[in-house]
């Protein structure tokens, strides 16, 4: 048998797409890797192995910093699972309800914050949160809960969790939509046989609904994760790169943005900088093989 | 059909959630509108009123205008977005469709090469990244920022239209080439308009995040020749922090765009979502 010829147009259609993602993504993802095992030594880059991870986690000023950016990362991701995702799947049940009136016009408002960059979401909210301008104590005051008013993003105590709810506010439209579509999808044959057993209204969402979209919930679940621990716009524009007030709302972006590209009279050293997205790179492989083959294997999937 | 289902008091409740909740997400944007067509004064003494006749003021837009290049940062964004999308569209499509339509050694190794993209955000190689700009001359240049994206936004573009191009029929694409028809003919006259639908809903996918986007600009591209609209109102906005009537407009012209796009592309965003092209 004769080798078939070379079929040069497979080449020629995976070519473009392959070597630029090859050369501006996986390549510097690699050599990011590898230049987190280089130290600069007398202006010269020398090969120092895992001397940074040591720094970074053994040295006391440096560890300090990377567990709290680390430990904010996550309550900023707590705070993501346990109202970003309940409300986005309570508005997506709400809104997959069958001829709900003006249905199409809630989902697009609802999804509005969520094209807006950081930038503008960080500031408007920086704006009306602000105790000068005055709109958030005057509206609770209105309410007669004045009292509760405090400069949210300028406490310690707060800021981090406020942040996160900005955040919050601006992507809840992602589970919403993701959930919307997912219920969108249960065969409506399933809902009338569980009227006829007498399932409806809110047990029907419990009992038949939820299963049913437990893995769209697994997805939301990791793209929350994986958004949530390479985030730094938000964090940047509202607090600045010192993530302040006193590192209160640093997390892995952050931390990484000011190791790496240096601010007031730090240097920039892109080689810890390098460690420190390393890090990041194995957290998020973490999360994502835990989801992978942790839980998406083991979900029950139902055959619609 | 049933009671159980359409109780008007449920109905009613379901109603108050939902205004409710598109309260809570139209309110800041809404604000932040508003006042900025307001006197200074009027936006300190009344900030949730409508501006009124003696209220009205363009002073902050003035400003915008006077001290930052708008136009120039919007045009920046604008190049950076289409030539991003244009590439990913592009190199996307034929990369989905040689995985896809043929069958070759490595083809299953090069599809899940390609799609470990989609979970492994590319900022955690902005270290490199930003070391082979420099090498390569490209810093400061809206080229770098092109490739960045171009790159980022291909493993879910291939992901997705390989899926839709699966289910072109074979019929058509045969009758293509007993017609003597080369496979470039067949990708880009058959098989490509076939897949409009899809190819409109990656693009509006990756529109949001490019435009939106601050790191990259950031870090690669932070010149003022090069500045995104999203970086230049971030600077703009720093600046001037104390002018509120500056910030406030600064503010409304860059959720405008943002708004005229979204108005324009919602259903093909929403319907993109939900015919379940991110399953």
């Amino acid at each position: 048998m004769s080798k078939p010829r070379f079929r040069w147009h497979i080449l020629a259609f995976l070519a473009p797409a392959v070597f630029v993602y090859t050369a501006v993504m996986i390549f510097p993802l690699f050599n990011t890797l590898r230049l987190a095992l280089y130290s600069k030594i007398d202006q010269e880059r020398v090969f120092v192995g895992l001397e940074n991870f040591y720094t970074l986690l053994g040295n006391p000023i440096w560890a300090d910093q990377f567990w709290n950016a680390l430990g904010n990362n996550f309550w900023f991701f707590l705070i993501h699972m346990v109202v970003q995702n309940p409300i986005g799947i309570a508005l997506a049940a709400i809104l997959s309800h069958p001829r709900l009136r003006f249905a199409a016009f809630y989902r697009s408002a609802i999804f509005i914050p969520t094209i807006l960059s950081f930038v503008i979401v960080g500031f408007a909210w920086k704006l009306i949160l602000s105790p000068i301008w005055g709109i958030a104590p005057s509206m609770l005051d209105a309410v007669g809960l004045k009292s509760l008013f405090a400069p949210w993003l300028g406490k310690e105590e707060y800021a981090l969790t406020t942040l996160a709810l900005v955040s919050v506010w601006q992507f809840v439209g992602i589970p919403m939509m993701l959930i919307y579509a997912a219920l969108l999808s249960i065969p409506e044959e399933i809902l009338e046989a569980g009227e006829i057993d007498g399932i409806t209204g809110t047990s029907a969402f419990w009992k038949i609904k939820l299963p049913l979209i437990l893995p769209s919930i697994g997805i939301i679940s990791i793209l929350t994760f994986v958004g949530n621990f390479n985030a730094f716009d938000l964090i940047y524009t509202s607090q600045g790169a010192l993530a302040g007030p006193n590192f209160s709302t640093d997390i892995l972006g952050t931390f990484m943005y000011r190791t790496f590209f240096g601010f007031q009279l730090q240097l920039g050293d892109p080689y810890m900088g390098s460690a420190i997205a390393s890090a990041m790179f194995a957290i998020i492989l973490v999360g994502v093989c835990i989801y992978l083959f942790g839980i998406q294997t083991r979900m029950r999937r139902y055959q619609l | 059909m049933n009671q159980a289902r359409s109780n008007p008091l449920n109905k009613a409740a379901m109603h108050g959630a939902l205004i409710l909740y598109t309260l809570i997400a139209l309110f800041p944007v809404f604000v932040i509108l508003i006042n900025s067509f307001k006197t200074r004064k009027a936006i300190f003494r009344e900030p949730l009123a409508l501006p009124g006749a003696d209220t009205f003021s363009m002073i902050g837009y003035q400003t915008v205008m006077k001290q930052g290049d708008f136009f120039l940062y919007f045009q920046n964004s604008m190049i950076v977005t289409v030539v991003s999308l244009t590439f990913i569209l592009l190199f996307g499509a034929m990369a989905a469709f040689a995985l896809s339509e043929y069958r070759f050694k490595g083809n299953l190794v090069m599809g899940l090469y390609l799609a470990l993209g989609i979970m492994i955000p590319i900022r955690i190689g902005t270290v490199a990244i930003l070391e082979m700009m420099v090498a390569t001359g490209l810093v400061n240049t809206l080229t770098a920022l092109i490739l960045v994206y171009t790159a980022q936004g291909l493993p879910l573009a291939v992901f997705i239209l390989s899926e839709f191009m699966r289910q072109v029929s074979d019929d058509l694409k045969n009758a293509g080439r007993i017609d003597g028809l080369s496979e470039y003919t067949i990708f880009f006259r058959l098989v490509l308009p076939l897949v409009r639908p899809a190819m409109a809903t990656v693009a509006v996918f990756n529109m949001i995040p490019i435009w939106n986007d601050l790191w990259f600009p950031l870090i690669l591209a932070p010149a003022e020749e090069t500045k995104t609209l999203t970086l230049g109102s971030q600077v703009f906005i720093g600046q001037f922090v104390t002018d509120w009537n500056a910030v406030l407009s600064a503010l409304s012209m860059a959720i405008l765009p943002v708004l005229i796009l979204y108005v324009i592309f919602s259903r093909q965003l929403i319907r993109g979502i939900t015919s379940g092209a991110v399953k």
